[in-house]
């Protein structure tokens, strides 16, 4: 049977058939077909498209935005400050004439750079972390575990706002304090899932192979839990670019006249009566990107449940 | 090949102390096949996860291949004993391919050729090379089960410590798997032990085998002898009517031996 | 015996699950009836025979389709009957006990209080009469300190007990017909043994017709009256329980070849090959 599919396969050429082939001739093979089947999966959902389509689309945003935009986000123009949308300014203008649709395109680079900042820190923190702990046990555990339960007994917004003070503000301090207190709570799933893999016979087997525990972690425990801390830390973005956002309206995030969402609605809420654009549209951005976000890590949870 | 004397396993602490091997001993001789009988909670998985380093907690004597084992193993002796594990579910890594799983150990002990190798034990088990880069869900319970056998094969070791290695497949398949196993002993001169709650399964792949309850070893016996249906102890002969089939005289005259 | 009054009739019944790649058909075209009898079902994994089972009480899990020309109980149609109804006849008309206690017992109410509720669900009796009702259930399944069981949380049991404390709960609104899927597989031989006996002493006793799925094809063949043979989702032979070792399908003959025996002087087992026309019955 499987020669037959492997001369179907030929016959037929074809990327799909290749990818989709039961008897792959290369680990490269294997791998894509594997992120290919993923892909048919992820695309099922139709939300989870939406979502990647609103990742796209800030992505975009962020490279582009000179391109998009005749206006330099940061120029003041006090003759026409609190413009309405209109046909020269689609969005608006803000208390100090600038363009509010370019400080939102402009604004999308900060979001992004906090998003991946976090992304690339606190989740991979917490997985080490947690992998060591529920692997290890014993004592290594009991520190480490004691450590997490510290940091996560503070609301993260304030011990990021406490962080941020020390630090004095600014953008990439916020980044800091919010990676800090973000942690936490990977470690915890990491560690969870750590401790029920690490009973299972494949485990084991390799531990009968003479593997070392460093072996074990990264190779055989770390890539199963990723998947679920991939998925958990796609939901978090969304709490994650509210915090950002939460700073930015303190005054404790960007600073002026960087164009942070959040600072812009924190400058806009004096004219939200009489000038509702100010503060609404980069609103309607963080309310759209973050719920990007989560759309995205419902299709991701479809695509990387381990029982999958 | 395998001298255990006086083996005793407890689990758990104090008051919930649970004594699941209380002094067990057994000797395998070189290209032997040895079986370990008995139901659920007699202690003979826990045995053998003592004898390949698995479990920690035991006192007694363990000696492989003539060197007494410590309860912490080092890598020289997971080369010359391996283990293959009840459940082919849950034994591979469902997230590495057959290659990574075959490749793994050859890696950790620096063997190099490891493309002639998988290739090698592939076909052994009765594989070939396109299932090397399959995942493990591709494949069927048996598949799965010979990768198993494939992975602790690669390291050539000279004894393997099966754990119900057919329990989990079907009949037709388990037949398939028992053959296999047969064929690899004689191709490698290896040795076994098996664990099996299966009498039949027991008798047709081991010369001697010893009949386990509540951690104890009630009887050592021959395979010709448990083929005859010769069991001295009264346990043994109620395993036996059990594994017959349904006699409802029979069920009616168990009872629970302590 | 069976064909003057059968307590279920099913002809033709399918079960299709809708797949990326297309439909896999479970089952496909089964038809057998079931009297007062013990009927037992046996295949491999895959063969459909769980899935027939769960198809009598509609509870195969979604996306799956049932359909059937007849899917009756007696006489009164399963597959039109609304949801309400279905629920009555679940549990008080036909019950079904799964292969592992452990998934089907609520962990966190006392194993007495569950079946207590259980008996009450469908016999609108007062607490104290369930509870007696009870005590003398778990008698039945030779449970030696009822009064101690009552009050134990499922974890707390073995599994051989637990088993029969599904059994238990399963019997005590007296049903028509028991469907037993592996109910016996994650015990030991000799516990099995005794927990087969309660359901074959409680079947002969009550009258029950009895649906006993497996794939233990000597469990079955010692245990049941008449037994369906199914490869690949159909029925490939029926035959007397009795009778099987002079079955004439050679899947069946495989299957039985390739068992191991006690007495086993064979130096290889005979493996079974599958032969493509098995597919179509």
């Amino acid at each position: 049977m499987s020669v037959q599919t492997q001369n179907s396969a030929a016959r037929t050429g074809g990327l799909r058939a290749w990818l989709t082939t039961e008897t792959p001739q290369s680990r490269t093979q294997a791998k894509l077909g594997r992120i290919y089947l993923g892909w048919l999966t992820f695309t099922r959902n139709t939300l989870a498209v939406v979502g990647l389509g609103i990742m796209l689309l800030l992505v975009a945003m962020a490279v582009l935005a000179p391109l998009l935009t005749p206006y330099d986000p940061l120029a003041q123009d006090l003759g026409q400050r609190l413009l309405p949308p209109s046909g020269a300014h689609w969005l608006g203008t803000d208390a100090f004439g600038r363009d509010i649709l370019s400080r939102i395109l402009y604004g999308s680079r900060l979001t992004l750079m906090i998003v991946l900042l976090v992304a690339v820190t606190a989740p991979v923190a917490g997985l080490l972390i947690g992998t060591v702990a529920g692997y290890l046990g014993g004592w290594v555990d009991t520190v480490l575990m004691r450590v997490t339960d510290i940091f996560l007994a503070f609301p993260k917004l304030i011990l990021a706002l406490a962080f941020v003070s020390a630090l004095g503000p600014g953008i990439e301090n916020a980044i800091i304090a919010i990676a800090i207190t973000s942690w936490p709570p990977y470690t915890r799933i990491a560690r969870a899932e750590t401790i029920t893999i690490r009973k299972s016979d494949f485990i084991s087997a390799v531990r009968l192979q003479g593997a070392s525990k460093a072996r074990i972690i990264l190779g055989h425990v770390v890539p199963l839990c990723s998947s679920s801390l991939i998925v958990r830390v796609t939901l978090d973005m969304a709490g994650i670019i509210l915090t950002a956002a939460g700073l930015g309206f303190l005054g404790l995030g960007a600073q002026p006249p960087a164009p942070e969402w959040g600072a812009m609605i924190a400058t806009g809420r004096q004219y939200v009566l009489e000038q509702w654009w100010v503060a609404t549209m980069p609103g309607i951005a963080i309310f759209v990107v973050s719920l990007g976000f989560n759309l995205l890590g419902d299709g991701l949870r479809d695509v990387l449940d381990p029982k999958g | 090949m395998i001298t255990v004397h006086d083996l005793r396993v407890t689990f758990g602490h104090g008051a919930d102390a649970v004594a699941a091997v209380q002094g067990v001993t057994f000797d395998v001789k070189p290209g032997e096949s040895f079986g370990l009988v008995g139901e659920s909670g007699s202690g003979k998985s826990t045995v053998l996860r003592a004898v390949v380093g698995l479990n920690h907690d035991w006192t007694g004597t363990i000696a492989v291949d003539g060197k007494p084992q410590t309860p912490h193993r080092d890598k020289a002796f997971f080369k010359s004993c391996q283990m293959v594990f009840q459940d082919p579910y849950g034994s591979l890594h469902p997230r590495h391919t057959i290659d990574r799983i075959l490749a793994e150990p050859i890696a950790i002990h620096r063997l190099g050729n490891a493309d002639a190798r998988i290739d090698r034990v592939l076909r052994d088990v009765g594989l070939g090379p396109q299932f090397r880069f399959r995942y493990p869900h591709q494949l069927s319970g048996g598949q799965r089960q010979r990768v198993a056998i494939a992975r602790a094969l690669v390291l050539e070791p000279r004894v393997l410590l099966l754990d119900e290695p057919t329990s989990a497949l079907d009949v037709s398949v388990q037949a398939e798997i028992l053959n296999l196993l047969k064929r690899l002993r004689a191709e490698h001169a290896l040795t076994y032990v098996l664990v099996s709650h299966n009498l039949a399964v027991v008798a047709g792949m081991c010369d001697r085998l010893a009949v386990m309850n509540r951690g104890r070893i009630v009887e050592e016996m021959d395979a010709a002898s448990l083929r005859r249906g010769e069991a001295r102890e009264g346990y043994t002969q109620q395993l036996l009517r059990a594994s017959q089939g349904y006699d409802r005289a029979a069920a009616d005259s168990f009872k629970d031996f302590a | 015996m069976t064909s003057e009054n059968p307590l279920l009739e099913v002809e033709n019944l399918r079960i299709s699950f809708p797949t990326r790649t297309g439909v896999t058909q479970a089952v496909r075209g089964v038809s057998f009836t079931v009297g007062r009898e013990k009927l037992g079902i046996v295949g491999e994994s895959g063969s459909g025979k769980s899935m027939t089972g769960r198809a009598i009480l509609r509870l195969v899990p979604s996306p799956g389709i049932v359909t059937a020309d007849k899917l009756a109980f007696q006489g009164e149609d399963l597959l039109t009957a609304p949801e309400k109804r279905l629920r009555d006849i679940r549990g008080r008309r036909i019950s079904m006990v799964m292969q592992d206690p452990k998934f089907s017992l609520n962990p966190v109410m006392t194993i007495g209080a569950q079946i207590a509720e259980a008996y009450r669900v469908h016999s609108k009796a007062g607490k104290a009469e369930a509870k007696q009702r009870t005590l003398e259930m778990l008698e039945a399944v030779r449970i030696r300190n009822p009064e101690r069981v009552y009050g134990l949380y499922p974890h707390e049991v073995s599994g051989g007990m637990g088993q029969r404390i599904m059994i238990a709960m399963m019997l005590i609104p007296n049903p028509d017909l028991l469907i037993a899927d592996e109910p016996t597989s994650a015990l030991d031989v000799t516990v099995q043994m005794q927990v087969l006996a309660i359901m074959d002493e409680l079947c002969s006793k009550r009258g029950m017709g009895m649906i006993f799925v497996s794939h233990d094809l000597n469990l079955v063949a010692s245990f049941c009256d008449r037994i369906l043979i199914m490869y690949a989702g159909r029925v490939v032979e029926t035959c007397r329980a009795s009778e099987l070792h002079a079955a004439k399908h050679p899947y069946t003959r495989g299957l039985l070849d390739s068992l191991p025996r006690l007495d086993d002087t064979r130096a290889e087992l005979p493996v079974l090959a599958r032969d493509p026309a098995w597919l179509e019955g």
